[in-house]
């Protein structure tokens, strides 16, 4: 039991690290990747607070955190690399060329 | 709640107060997106203490999800930073104080976490849990209730919330439209064909020119 305390502490740590990470930047990309390790911390602690009040059926959850945050990091990169969500679009592109 | 988990609770809130200063304070929006969704995590970590892993997921799913695309998609359309105001917030501060007491002061009176004696482990839940069973014959209580007991009501929830996202999507769906015409090609809605489609063209289908 105390070894999941011990655990427990350590992931509420890392929360916080990756929340200054998060504050203090100064790229966009250290900000995404805290989000991204923010979301990974919280899987964790779901897994170890499972376990620890004796309900390992909670790992279903955590496994659910995990794909959500898979594709809300994959939206964030896509955004920050193109600016906008919407499909390429050859006709629109073309007009805004001018073609 | 065992002393540990009480010290977890603890820990996730001031965390949790931290970052709510710290969103207030950023004035870049995309780093206080970031940290939106941190706090929506954080929260969800803090129900699922509570022992309510259903809201948790919504929270996380809405909050850390949904939200934070949504708040992207609205940064695509507007500034990168936010305007630096210089009035003086004091009267704000002031009443959220007193609710946040007032709030506080009421939660005084709630039953605690769990507790048996709570009306609201008195009745009507052990009739749920003992009838379940025999009624609907399936082992999960809050599916029985929400989709058996309680039908109805989910059922009128379900077209609250599809009639609202018919109402955003026809809102916004407009947007798209006037965002699209304006582009160097000179404007679609000129040519008799686009603007009274805006259907059509809120779902990335060109107009058969």
């Amino acid at each position: 039991m105390n070894i999941l305390i011990v655990a427990l502490g350590a992931v509420v740590v890392t929360m916080g690290m990756a929340l200054v990470r998060a504050w203090r930047g100064p790229t966009v990309f250290d900000r995404i990747l805290a989000l991204n390790m923010f979301g990974t911390k919280t899987v964790l602690l779901i897994a170890v607070l499972g376990f620890f009040t004796g309900r390992p059926d909670f790992l279903d959850l955590a496994l659910l955190y995990a794909l959500l945050n898979f594709i809300g990091v994959i939206a964030v990169l896509r955004f920050s690399k193109y600016g906008h969500f919407q499909d390429e679009d050859p006709v629109r592109d073309a007009e805004r060329r001018g073609v | 709640m065992t002393p540990s988990t009480d010290l977890l609770t603890a820990l996730i809130l001031t965390l949790l107060v931290g970052t709510a200063v710290a969103v207030v304070r950023m004035r870049g929006l995309f780093p206080a997106l970031m940290l939106m969704g941190i706090f929506s995590l954080l929260g969800a970590s803090w129900m699922l203490v509570l022992d309510a892993p259903d809201v948790a997921f919504t929270e996380a799913a809405v909050g850390a999800g949904v939200s934070t695309i949504l708040g992207l998609t609205a940064l695509a359309l507007t500034a990168r930073r936010a305007k630096t105001s210089s009035r003086k917030p004091w009267p704000a501060l002031v009443i959220v104080t007193i609710t946040g007491a007032a709030l506080v002061y009421g939660m005084s009176d709630a039953p605690g976490v769990g507790d048996p004696a709570a009306p609201a482990s008195k009745y009507p839940v052990p009739s749920y849990v003992e009838r379940t069973d025999h009624d609907i014959h399936i082992p999960n209580v809050v599916t029985a209730v929400l989709a058996s007991y309680r039908g109805f009501d989910t059922l009128g929830e379900t077209v609250v919330i599809f009639t609202a996202g018919i109402a955003v999507l026809a809102l916004i769906g407009g947007v798209a439209v006037s965002v699209r015409n304006t582009g160097p090609a000179g404007g679609r809605a000129g040519d008799g064909q686009g603007g009274d489609q805006p259907d059509e063209l809120a779902r990335g289908v060109e107009p058969a020119a």
